[in-house]
């Protein structure tokens, strides 16, 4: 178990910004030019980190920076991080799609990448040929292919269409036929997108299956990346967490779920100020918010049992139109909890000047946990004028006894009124 | 029963003179796999599919007959005039059709790449081979019409001893195309203008190619331009083991097998570092 299948040292992967092809020749003669004089490549600005809501001021981002990380033999490494962190470049560039820009990985064993399933599936051909096909372009060897052909029409239940072309399959049948050879690919490392977790429920549910036969049956080391913490806890033994392009965490799957969690959560306290001026006030020129209140409805803290009531005032411009507002709540997940708008003015006779709005969520509905607000401004239900994701955050406290944990799971926490009826036998 | 473990190195950048024979060796059944997808799925498309193979090199080959023949009445070595062109066009039309296929390789099949891998140069060699079996299906055509001349008798048989080279003539058409395709596949992907170029070009290097006319009919001035052409061995020395007319010189023969075997190696080691970081550039 102590073998090292994985070492990356120092992995660091770089981009260009912006439209790619124009430029580039007298880029690279300048390159050129400084390689020639042994200088530094000029184009390379060490420091810059990769957040793309900010824009640097170099033309190239660091995708990923300085990564660092071994993965031992017959372990499960969860990789998670948000939209943009550097998971699939540092899958794209351990399954060798695209090369590093800086550093060094080193792997002992044949790596097999499943970065999507039914990569060179050609319509024309049959079944059968395609699993040859696929096979030998994921790196099996025809013999490897037809010593496992039963197994893998087995697999994906296409047995009586196997000898018809696949473009006659439905698309689901593509997807099973396809995850079936992806199944029975045998390297020692096997590095896995999340893309694998689309189609239902069922499919999913074997994929899952199969993935944790392959790493706890036959000891093999998978790399798997997802944004689904719940399968990660399952599978994984370790993960670490990717942010802006490096390992912000690495450690045990659950601790990084958690940390993943909580680095969510801190990024939350961005309007902790509720009152703004008009000058100030965060809108654009038809919308201006001018206060925003989410407190309990009953008692003086936000809480399963209290009830929230959302409370906001705004500055509308846009006079005679059918104006509309929605808030949106959104759980860490980033599952949409709650999306419900309200019609402020119809048959267009909306004012200028300040409306205020209140919503209420009843007592025993939404579970306790940490919630982003959202809010949306519309014309007709159909343009619109503002939306903001993430606008304040609040927090539901539980009211448990305490031997329970703080947060229990799932999404709603209801009043269910249960009734117990009981009748001694024997 | 843990077996001798693989040692992979990733890094930016690889040797240069790494040439990954053994890795292409280690895809060969992929290899045969694309060779067949790309016939399979040719011939199923369409009814007239193959036929395509046999109309358009007799449209050229009239076309060329007409045109450069008997309005211009160049010279065809004293050879019947759809004879002449259609052996020129046969070996050109191979040459030119792998060059072309495989020198959009990487944009072509970004979609893939982006997201498995497999040594890349698998691509353009599969191509090439597919490519052979149309150059069979023209071979064919080719024979059908030297048979109806000799049966006529408006030719008499006249293969010649060296028919043995034939099989050496194909190898260097196929390093010729290789090459030159691994080279431009290289640059189109960066400058991906230059496949407008591409297709120019090849037709006008058919113009110093002796497709349309016999090298014998070239004033001396102009020989040594021509015969720097790789080509130009290959199409003469096609014309004389089958036909008995043009020349067979073996000095000329092994420049084009050098300028092959040097291009191939030039070709695969640019592409092989392409194919590095295309992804990021496509």
């Amino acid at each position: 178990m102590s073998d090292i299948a994985i070492k990356v040292e120092n992995l660091s992967k770089q981009y260009r910004l912006g439209v790619v092809g124009t430029g580039t020749i007298s880029h690279d003669l300048n390159r050129w030019w400084a390689r020639i004089r042994g200088k530094e490549d000029p184009f390379l600005k060490i420091g810059e980190t990769n957040d793309r809501s900010k824009a640097g001021n170099s033309d190239y981002v660091w995708s990923l920076k300085d990564i660092n990380f071994e993965v031992r033999q017959g372990e499960v490494l969860g990789i998670i991080g948000k939209n943009g962190a550097g998971k699939s470049t540092l899958l794209k560039i351990l399954s060798k799609v695209t090369g590093p820009t800086t550093g060094k990985i080193t792997a002992f064993g044949r790596i097999g990448a499943l970065l999507e399933v039914g990569t060179g599936f050609h319509p024309e051909l049959t079944g059968r040929e395609n699993i040859f096909l696929n096979g030998a372009i994921l790196g099996m060897t025809k013999a490897e292919i037809k010593s496992k052909l039963d197994e893998i029409v087995d697999f994906s239940g296409c047995a009586r269409y196997v000898d018809t072309p696949v473009k006659r399959y439905s698309s689901g049948m593509k997807v099973r036929l396809a995850f079936a050879v992806a199944a029975f690919l045998e390297p020692e490392i096997l590095i896995v997108d999340e893309v694998l977790a689309v189609g239902d429920a069922e499919f999913q549910k074997k994929a899952i299956g199969k993935m944790q036969d392959v790493s706890k049956g036959e000891g093999r080391t998978v790399l798997f990346v997802s944004h689904n913490m719940e399968s990660v806890k399952k599978l994984c033994t370790r993960a670490i967490v990717l942010e802006n392009g490096q390992v912000k965490f690495d450690s045990d799957a659950n601790s990084a779920v958690n940390f993943y969690a909580n680095a969510q959560k801190l990024k939350l306290n961005l309007h902790s100020n509720s009152v703004w001026n008009f000058e100030d006030a965060p809108g654009n020129e038809n919308i201006k918010i001018l206060n925003i209140n989410v407190s309990p409805i009953n008692g003086d803290v936000l809480s399963i049992s209290s009830g929230i009531k959302i409370e906001y005032s705004f500055y509308n411009r846009k006079e005679d139109i059918n104006l509309a507002t929605t808030v949106q709540v959104t759980n860490l997940k980033d599952e949409i909890v709650i999306h419900q708008g309200h019609k402020l003015a119809y048959n267009p006779k909306s004012r200028r000047g300040v409306y205020t709005i209140s919503f209420h969520i009843q007592p025993y509905i939404l579970n306790a946990g940490h919630y982003k607000l959202g809010l949306i401004f519309g014309e007709n239900a159909r343009y619109v004028l503002w939306k903001v994701e993430e606008f304040i955050a609040f927090e539901l406290s539980s009211e448990f006894e305490k031997d329970l944990p703080k947060v229990l799971p799932g999404t709603l926490y209801l009043d269910m009124s249960p009734e117990v009826n009981f009748e001694p036998v024997g | 029963m843990r077996q001798e473990r693989v040692k992979t190195v990733i890094e930016p950048r690889s040797a240069w003179f790494d040439l990954k024979f053994r890795e292409i060796a280690q895809y060969k059944d992929l290899l045969f796999l694309f060779v067949r997808r790309d016939l399979v799925a040719q011939y199923k498309q369409t009814i007239l599919g193959p036929l395509w193979y046999f109309i358009q090199p007799i449209l050229t080959t009239l076309t060329y007959t007409l045109i450069f023949g008997n309005v211009a009445g160049l010279s065809t070595d004293g050879l019947p005039k759809m004879l002449f062109y259609m052996a020129g066009v046969t070996c050109w039309r191979y040459f030119s059709d792998s060059l072309n296929k495989t020198s959009n390789t990487f944009t072509q099949n970004a979609q893939i790449f982006g997201k498995v891998y497999f040594p890349r140069a698998i691509m353009p060699i599969s191509i090439t081979i597919t490519n052979l079996a149309m150059f069979g299906i023209q071979l064919l055509l080719f024979f059908g019409f030297y048979a109806f001349y000799v049966i006529t008798g408006q030719f008499s048989l006249n293969l010649q001893p060296e028919l043995f080279l034939f099989p050496l003539l194909i190898v260097i058409m196929m390093l010729l195309g290789l090459g030159f395709g691994f080279i431009l596949s290289a640059l189109t992907t960066k400058y991906r203008d230059l496949k407008f170029l591409i297709t120019f070009g090849v037709q006008l290097l058919m113009y110093a190619t002796p497709v349309i006319y016999p090298l014998s009919s070239l004033p001396a001035k102009y020989k040594p331009f021509i015969l720097a052409n790789p080509m130009t061995p290959i199409i003469e020395t096609f014309r004389f083991m089958f036909l008995g007319s043009g020349s067979m010189n073996y000095m000329h023969l092994g420049y084009s097998i050098v300028f092959a075997i040097v291009l191939f190696l030039i070709g695969l080691i640019i592409f092989n570092r392409t194919e590095k970081n295309f992804m990021d550039t496509v």
